[in-house]
């Protein structure tokens, strides 16, 4: 009798098991409407931390469920999990219904096809294409395929000085080209104070700023078919020019080469470097008890002449994208809540928030995107912006290049020569890296 | 074996079939139930171990066979077969795939051997030294067994901070009050990078060596050492005679199991260096984690996922076949 008992236990076990096993199978299929009373929304670390983020967004997502009567649970990501979480999504088919995206990986993404696709019915539902800034829809997917999302917040690269720093070493104005820049840098590069912050061991901040550079040398990392061209003599100038503010002008400190978490944007608040070039640092200076009037914001920096487009491009069109889980449960919803997201009334209250520029052109007219901090920022924007490379292989170039300049700073740091034929190779070997199809 | 197996099942309704005699039949089926039921008690835990074990396995063996790139992460069954050439890519050491594969798996083989072999240093000394009573000893043995016990993220990045540049402590020290280097060096890139990898990990690794052995060592008779004092021998030749020769069994143990920690850690150069490790420091797991999530190529990090499998089978076999037979020959 007892061993019967232990038989039909482990036998229901083994089932029980077996069962259990087959459950967690993945969904692969398209989106429905299965269940319209709630939504996961992954948001993006905009403000200074996590716990910012939910203080801003909770009363909106409480706004929307008043309106609509849908219930938004939110989760407010960290960037360093933020793509792993999205493509662990993307195979399992278990995300959430909504999710910010950084606007550079749009390609990549929508290479996945586990996006919805905004085409003209789409955007119809949340008030049409022409709603929103020019540049910002230049970073949603690969040109000529429906976006795979919506721009959210924009944001643009400029140069923040500190204007004692530089009253302290006798400069009036802040440096409009590069020369001037490097000038004023060995001005303030002694005792112990740097000219220029940097985040060397940042692979994503790296890219951002060897791009613009490589504009500003002719240089694309694409060819116009899409493939890898990391080796041009432009790029290798580009790449050459940003480590070379450590290897040979000296003014980027050497241990800002094992920078990666923002560390450069505490040493600029705390009076250690003169002048970082970072987008929308406006909040986090405020976080990091820096006062508005101490520093001073400024276009980044071009070869000569004054930013515009081609190669006096000064800044990558910086931004949040929002999108659409394709096989989301809540298809309407999720659109809906697109919609109030990019509303004229939100993208005002969530940009102030975020002291980035709303991509929607009505509500860029608010007097809070004219101020210091966001006027130079929404100048760029419009006139000097370029969106990166929209491949699907953006992500792979922005891991293998942004090794690659990672590898030449800790180079230049250790006080090994950094020259053209050092980064020519290191370049040969990431563009090698990348996948041949 | 399978042979004999099949042949058994084959025979067996035949035999009851001839056998005339109605009384053999409940003493049978008694006696199959009786050499039924522990493999029937083991079927759950052998189910969990093929759900948590084999099953991934095998799904990673079969991504390996794949394309799997971000074009077909979203329904895997849609991704091409692409036979054998993302392990022809992974072994083609003249293309920067496989040499960087390579050089990869060296810096690892490297990294294992020693720090393996200073933990077990460490660990064994240290055990041989606490054998005596004295003050202070539980406490000592106490504190030693704290980076054991630590969480290994809040212990690495720890040690990441004590690793800066600017405001790291190990500079601090060596630099600032030792005067031992020129100019503050870096560790968290270039190649002092190895070193401090290899710091961490004998740190975070010796304590369970140390507490292995300590537990070895309760074992070994205490008339062992008092015979061999009277015989003469020193502290030296006790040692070599009695102790080491004692911890054999346990060493083989521990050692296989540090190899196979040291050499799979994944925690301590993702925590120490983040997705992308110096090249003096690029460790195999982290490297595949790379080639997998960071570029986005699962079947090619599958790929190299089964190298590995394949060659930590081969040590482990190659090493239980030698300690073992080691083990036979001197127990004869």
């Amino acid at each position: 009798m007892r061993i019967r008992a232990a038989a039909v236990g482990a036998v229901t076990m083994s089932l029980a098991l077996a069962a259990s096993a087959c459950g967690g199978g993945s969904s692969s299929g398209e989106g429905s409407n299965d269940s319209p009373k709630t939504l996961t929304y992954w948001a993006s670390n905009q403000g200074a931390s996590i716990e910012v983020d939910k203080k801003v967004l909770r009363p909106e997502l409480d706004k929307f469920e008043k309106e609509t009567g849908i219930k938004v649970k939110l989760e407010v990501v960290p960037w360093s999990d933020l793509l792993n979480r999205i493509l662990t999504a993307t195979t399992s088919g278990q995300g959430p219904d909504v999710l910010n995206i950084g606007n550079t990986w749009s390609a990549s993404l929508q290479a996945s096809g586990a996006l919805l696709p905004w085409d003209a019915k789409n955007f119809g539902r949340i008030g049409g294409k022409d709603r929103f800034v020019d540049s910002a829809l230049g970073s949603t997917g690969v040109q000529g395929q429906d976006p795979a999302a919506v721009p959210l917040y924009s944001m643009a690269y400029a140069l923040y000085y500190n204007k004692k720093m530089f009253a302290d070493a006798g400069i009036s104005k802040p440096p409009a080209t590069w020369d001037e820049l490097v000038a004023d840098g060995k001005k303030i590069s002694k005792k112990g104070k740097w000219g220029l912050g940097a985040e060397g061991s940042n692979l994503s901040n790296n890219i951002h700023q060897i791009f613009v550079l490589g504009q500003q040398h002719d240089a694309d990392f694409f060819t116009a078919e899409g493939k890898p061209d990391f080796t041009s003599d432009g790029a290798v100038a580009a790449i050459k020019q940003y480590v070379d503010l450590m290897a040979k002008d000296k003014i980027v400190a050497p241990g800002n080469a094992e920078y990666a978490q923002n560390q450069s944007l505490s040493d600029f608040a705390k009076g250690k470097t003169a002048m970082v070039l970072w987008q929308t640092a406006s909040a986090t200076f405020k976080s990091l008890g820096m006062e508005d009037d101490e520093w001073g914001v400024a276009p980044a920096p071009v070869q000569s002449g004054t930013p515009g487009t081609g190669t006096n491009v000064n800044s990558m069109v910086a931004g949040i994208n929002m999108a659409v889980f394709k096989n989301s449960k809540n298809i309407d919803g999720a659109t809906k809540f697109v919609e109030f997201m990019t509303s004229d009334a939100e993208q005002k209250i969530l940009n102030k928030a975020y002291g980035s520029i709303p991509p929607v052109k009505a509500a860029q007219s608010d007097p809070a995107f004219n101020t210091q901090a966001t006027a130079a920022l929404r100048e760029t924007l419009a006139t000097s912006a370029e969106a990166l490379p929209q491949v699907a292989e953006e992500s792979q170039f922005e891991t293998a290049v942004g090794t690659a300049v990672k590898e030449l700073f800790a180079d230049a740091a250790a006080g090994r020569p950094v020259t053209t034929a050092s980064v020519k190779a290191k370049l040969e070997k990431a563009q090698q890296q990348m996948p041949t199809k | 074996m399978t042979t004999t197996t099949a042949d058994a099942a084959v025979d067996e309704p035949s035999v009851r079939k001839n056998s005339p005699g109605a009384a053999r039949g409940p003493r049978r089926t008694g006696r199959i139930r009786r050499i039924g039921l522990p493999y029937l008690l083991l079927l759950p835990a052998l189910l969990l171990e093929l759900l948590v074990h084999l099953v991934p396995m095998v799904i990673g063996m079969v991504m390996s066979f794949k394309e799997l790139t971000q074009f077909y992460i979203r329904d895997w069954g849609t991704a091409p077969w692409s036979g054998l050439d993302n392990y022809t890519m992974s072994v083609d050491f003249d293309a920067p795939v496989g040499e960087a594969l390579l050089h990869s798996f060296f810096v690892t083989c490297v990294f294992t051997v020693l720090s393996v072999g200073i933990c077990w240093l460490l660990g064994t000394a240290a055990a041989i030294y606490m054998q005596d009573v004295f003050r202070g000893r539980g406490l000592l043995r106490a504190v030693f067994l704290v980076p054991y016990a630590l969480p290994v993220y809040a212990a690495v990045i720890t040690w990441a901070f004590m690793f800066q540049h600017d405001n790291g402590l190990v500079n601090h020290v060596l630099h600032d009050q030792l005067g031992l280097t020129d100019k503050p060096s870096f560790w968290l890139i270039g190649d002092n990078s190895f070193v401090a990898l290899l710091t961490v990990s004998v740190w975070k690794g010796w304590p369970f060596a140390f507490l292995i052995v300590m537990a070895g060592l309760q074992n070994i008779p205490r008339e062992l050492y008092e015979a061999a004092s009277l015989d003469g021998a020193g502290l030296w030749q006790q040692l070599r005679r009695i102790t080491l020769p004692s911890l054999r069994p346990v060493n083989q143990v521990l050692v296989l199991v540090l190899f196979l920690w040291t050499f799979n850690d994944f925690n301590t150069p993702y925590v120490l260096f983040g997705k992308a490790a110096p090249e003096a420091a690029d460790l195999i797991s982290i490297h595949i984690y790379q080639s997998s999530f960071v570029t986005w190529n699962f079947g090619a990090g599958s790929a190299m996922s089964v190298l590995l499998l394949l060659f930590l089978l081969v040590v482990t076999g190659v090493y239980l076949a030698l300690t073992s037979r080691g083990r036979k020959a001197a127990d004869v």
